[in-house]
């Protein structure tokens, strides 16, 4: 599944597990400017409820979608603040 | 007697009279003392919205235990606290102070008796070399797994921020040095700093 999204930067997140995905999407976030958004590509099952609640517990971001297949993850966290 | 009792009742009107204008004089004085009461809350009230409460949520850990199965609950706590934005203290103290010390973090131990999950007997877990052997085996998944190390955990837990404190009362008791801790760790510090970070904290946590 592909997404229509305007992607700025990609972090590849592959292989590694909790809490990691979530740590580096938060320093990846913090590198970019308001209106990018971040495409997280992960393996860790956990990282769909985790980057779900991250985001929405964090200010200045949100989750405009996630896709699943084939064990792979894939988040899209725009920076809006 | 009837005589006395009326003269006792006028003495008794004049004197609420007075009174009366007393209690109106007193209440005029007591409303000015609450306006100004109430303005200097105003005051107050202004001057801490401008403290910066700006929301920031606040978590506190006491990590007491050393075993590498312990070692990690605080620092992925921690780490992810930090990715929330949140201030985060995380206090060591006892066997904890060994997540924080660079040579001991690397080789911390996993026990293979008072566990009854383990695949072996507690007597047969008991015996020399056993807890060597769960920590390899232990480690071994840790990096099949791509799990995060306690030195790496360590190192990102400081990149983000986060407060590593080291009991100054145990690092002596323990007979460790200031410098055997990692760069950043901060040491001189006792119960009553991490009873004032929890007072202050949203999450207070003893693990």
């Amino acid at each position: 599944m592909t997404t229509e999204l305007d992607i700025t930067e990609t972090l590849d997140v592959t292989g590694v597990s909790c809490p990691i995905p979530v740590v580096k999407t938060k320093q990846a976030i913090d590198e970019l400017d308001q209106g990018d958004i971040l495409e997280v590509i992960a393996t860790d099952s956990g990282s769909m409820s985790d980057i779900r609640g991250w985001a929405e517990g964090t200010d200045g971001v949100e989750l405009r979608e996630q896709t699943e297949g084939d064990d792979v993850y894939k988040h899209y966290v725009e920076k809006t603040g | 007697m009837s005589t006395d009792s009326q003269q006792t009742g006028d003495d008794i009107d004049g004197e609420q009279a007075s009174e009366t204008e007393t209690t109106e004089d007193e209440l005029r004085a007591r409303i000015e003392e609450l306006e100004a009461t109430v303005a200097e809350l105003q005051e107050l009230e202004d001057a801490m919205a401008a403290a910066g409460d700006d929301g920031q949520k606040k978590m506190t850990i006491i990590a007491t235990k050393g075993t590498l199965d312990m070692a990690y609950p605080p620092l992925i706590l921690a780490t992810t606290a930090a990715a929330f934005d949140w201030e985060v203290v995380v206090f060591h103290t006892f066997w904890g102070l060994d997540i924080l010390h660079e040579e001991n973090s690397r080789n911390l131990k996993l026990s293979s008796v008072g566990n009854p999950n383990m695949p072996v007997p507690n007597i047969v877990g008991a015996l020399p070399g056993m807890d060597r052997m769960t920590t390899r085996m232990m480690n071994k998944r840790i990096a099949d797994n791509d799990t995060a190390t306690i030195e790496e955990l360590v190192d990102l837990s400081l990149d983000l921020g986060v407060e590593l404190q080291a009991c100054q009362m145990t690092i002596e008791l323990m007979d460790y040095d200031e410098a055997d801790f990692y760069e950043g760790v901060t040491t001189g510090v006792g119960a009553a700093t991490a009873l004032q970070h929890m007072s202050e904290s949203d999450v207070q946590l003893m693990i």
